[in-house]
């Protein structure tokens, strides 16, 4: 009954959370809306067929687009738009935006996952060794390299990581695009192609594959070390210092037992709740790795909209960053409240 | 550690010049941090004096030349000696930091210390519009509003002065809230001061140092927020050095093996943001030991 009574609490949390994001998503759009509206350039003059195409072509194709209304007319239009799920067409592309984020959304999520995973594995450890000690060697040179790690842009790392695995070792294959040109994409199931590959049984594919995806992975995950670790290493203190781990020793649990199975566990949650942050900023920060590595996700097809005054794919690409940053937490939120039912109903 | 230094006996209390020399002498990281800071900024002041050749004077002759002992830094495609482009560099890419932070303590500190004081529908609406800032990459942001405005520095300024804004203003209202019914501030009221006066010549003041800590640590974000725009190809653009530029074009040639283009203006970078980070940390130290993580 307690089981039933807290899933009930948990939904009600999640929804008022999502109510309550709601308003900040529609300004999002506005915000997102105007801001598109005074890029430089006419998008039809951009688009028109050529540098002297005639006038009544430019006006036909401002027509076509809408462009030739009032702005509060656009933005109703737009928003009325959204309300049954189109995101308008780019005008580069020749599809519809939400087609060519549907494309490209896995590769981006691809890469900022497997970049969580590895960030998560090493930052964890580094933490909790840090507080196991605090003072220690350890401890400082895991600050050390976090405070590093902080500082060094991921254009730069992964343009370092690139010169030390392909130009040197020649470990990592050319450090562009997802896959090999010349390699055969596996059948599209879930369109992360490490997943493809795996449920196909094609390794070879595979490791062509987590070959292109591990030097961007690194570059993205070297970034946010820092905060998971720092994180880590601050909670894990809190719990170290409490009665119950004493308790826990003094009845002569083994020291693996107890800083596994009472610390960490109680440890992760403000992890959790860093890792939802610092996804969500990886998926926007993402441009950068995305240009290093030539990969092919949304952030990299937001800047080149953005840099031939396309609106609509990149008033599409800051909506569905937005919708996930909101989404994230609110995941973030029902895990927490899982793991850890005290957890009060804001 | 400080856990050591906040233990230790003899402790001056009192004089605020002596108590950070106590604390620079014990936590050496921050001394030469700040240290490293003020070089920076000396570099950035006499960088004209500095440059030890003409940085965007090209030489086809010694193009992609390596680092050697008469171009510390290697020579770019251009035959341009590296390391004068990144001094030269220096005195813009802080400039942009300093002037984008500036403007969002600034604006922020203030609207945000009016919220906390005022309270109200005031209140209400701002953090709305905070909320809807923070709703966005914020990176993507800054990327959109230099386009909007035109790709210019000043425009590099305004949209990360704007991404930054947010911080400042949670930051402040909730330190003014806190403060709004402290004795203090009611005396000052009570002395007949207005309430502009008590939030700008009270408040303000109060909650300056504490703000300190934040204007550190974003002047480095501020930093890599800079090169990345121009990284990607918005806001300043070559031939003029910046450090993003720099390892823009240095990006070409990294596949052929040419390190230096990318490495030296990258470790540029790093340092900058790590002399501004360390010495947001130290003042967090010397401000209040208790935040420490």
């Amino acid at each position: 009954m307690a089981q039933a009574g807290s899933i009930a609490r948990t939904a009600g949390r999640a929804g008022r959370r999502l109510l309550s994001s709601a308003p900040a998503l529609f300004g999002v759009l506005v915000f997102t809306f105007l801001l598109m509206r005074v890029l430089p350039g006419d998008p039809a003059v951009f688009f028109a067929s050529g540098p002297n195409a005639g006038k009544a072509e430019i006006e036909a194709l401002r027509a076509q687009m809408g462009l030739d209304k009032p702005i509060p007319e656009q933005l109703v239009r737009y928003l009325g738009d959204i309300g049954t799920g189109q995101l308008g067409r780019s005008m580069t592309t020749g599809q519809p935006v939400l087609a060519d984020l549907r494309e490209r959304l896995p590769a981006s999520l691809e890469l900022t996952f497997s970049a969580l995973l590895i960030a998560l594995l090493l930052s964890v450890p580094l933490g909790v060794v840090a507080a196991l000690r605090p003072g220690s060697p350890i401890d400082h040179g895991v600050r050390l390299l976090c405070a590093l790690g902080v500082c060094v842009p991921t254009f730069v790392s992964g343009l370092l990581l690139i010169y030390v695995f392909y130009y040197l070792l020649g470990y990592a294959p050319d450090p562009t695009g997802r896959i090999d040109v010349f390699a055969a994409s596996p059948p599209n199931i879930t369109s992360f192609l490490l997943i493809d590959f795996a449920l196909t049984g094609d390794w070879a594919g595979w490791r062509a594959a987590a070959s292109q995806l591990v030097l961007p992975a690194v570059t993205m995950a070297l970034f946010v070390i820092a905060p998971l670790a720092r994180i880590t290493r601050a909670s894990m203190l809190a719990v170290l210092g409490s009665e119950f781990i004493r308790t826990a020793r003094s009845v002569g649990l083994s020291r693996p037992r107890v800083i596994v199975t009472y610390a960490l566990r109680n440890a992760i949650l403000p992890v959790l709740t860093i890792a939802g942050i610092v996804f969500s900023t990886m998926l926007g920060a993402n441009v950068l790795v995305e240009k290093v590595f030539s990969w092919p996700g949304v952030a990299s097809y937001a800047l080149d909209a953005l840099l031939a005054s396309d609106y609509a794919p990149v008033q599409g690409f800051v909506l569905l960053m937005a919708a996930i940053f909101v989404t994230v937490n609110l995941v973030v939120d029902i895990l927490y409240g899982i793991a850890d039912p005290r957890v009060s109903v804001t | 550690m400080s856990t050591v230094a906040i233990t230790s006996p003899g402790r001056p209390r009192g004089s605020a010049l002596g108590h950070l020399g106590w604390v620079l002498r014990h936590n050496p990281l921050t001394a030469l941090a700040s240290a490293g800071t003020l070089l920076l900024c000396l570099v950035a002041i006499f960088s004209p004096w500095l440059t030890p050749y003409d940085p965007i004077a090209s030489d086809v002759q010694r193009a992609l030349q390596p680092p050697s002992a008469a171009h510390w830094a290697g020579t770019d495609q251009l035959g341009r000696d590296l390391l004068s482009r990144i001094i030269a560099a220096t005195r813009l890419d802080l400039a942009i930091a300093v002037s984008a932070v500036g403007l969002s303590f600034a604006l922020g500190a203030v609207v945000g210390a009016f919220c906390g004081y005022v309270g109200g529908r005031l209140d209400r609406a701002v953090g709305r519009f905070v909320d809807v800032l923070m709703a966005f990459p914020l990176f993507v942001l800054a990327m959109a509003m230099v386009a909007a405005l035109g790709n210019r520095v000043e425009n590099i300024v305004i949209a990360t002065a704007i991404i930054n804004l947010p911080f400042y203003v949670r930051f402040a209202r909730a330190e003014v809230n806190v403060r709004r019914n402290l004795g203090w501030v009611e005396a000052a009221r009570a002395g007949g001061e207005s309430h502009a006066a008590v939030v700008l010549r009270y408040l303000l003041p109060n909650i300056l140092p504490a703000m300190a800590v934040q204007i550190s640590l974003n002047l480095g974000w501020a930093i890599l927020n800079a090169a990345g725009l121009s990284f990607i190809g918005l806001g300043v653009r070559p031939p003029t050095p910046e450090w993003g530029i720099l390892v823009a074009e240095g990006a070409r040639f990294i596949t052929t093996g040419k390190w230096w283009l990318v490495a030296f203006p990258g470790l540029a970078l790093m340092l900058a943001v790590l002399c501004f980070n360390l010495m947001g940390d130290g003042l967090r130290d010397i401000l209040d030991p208790r935040q420490r993580t």
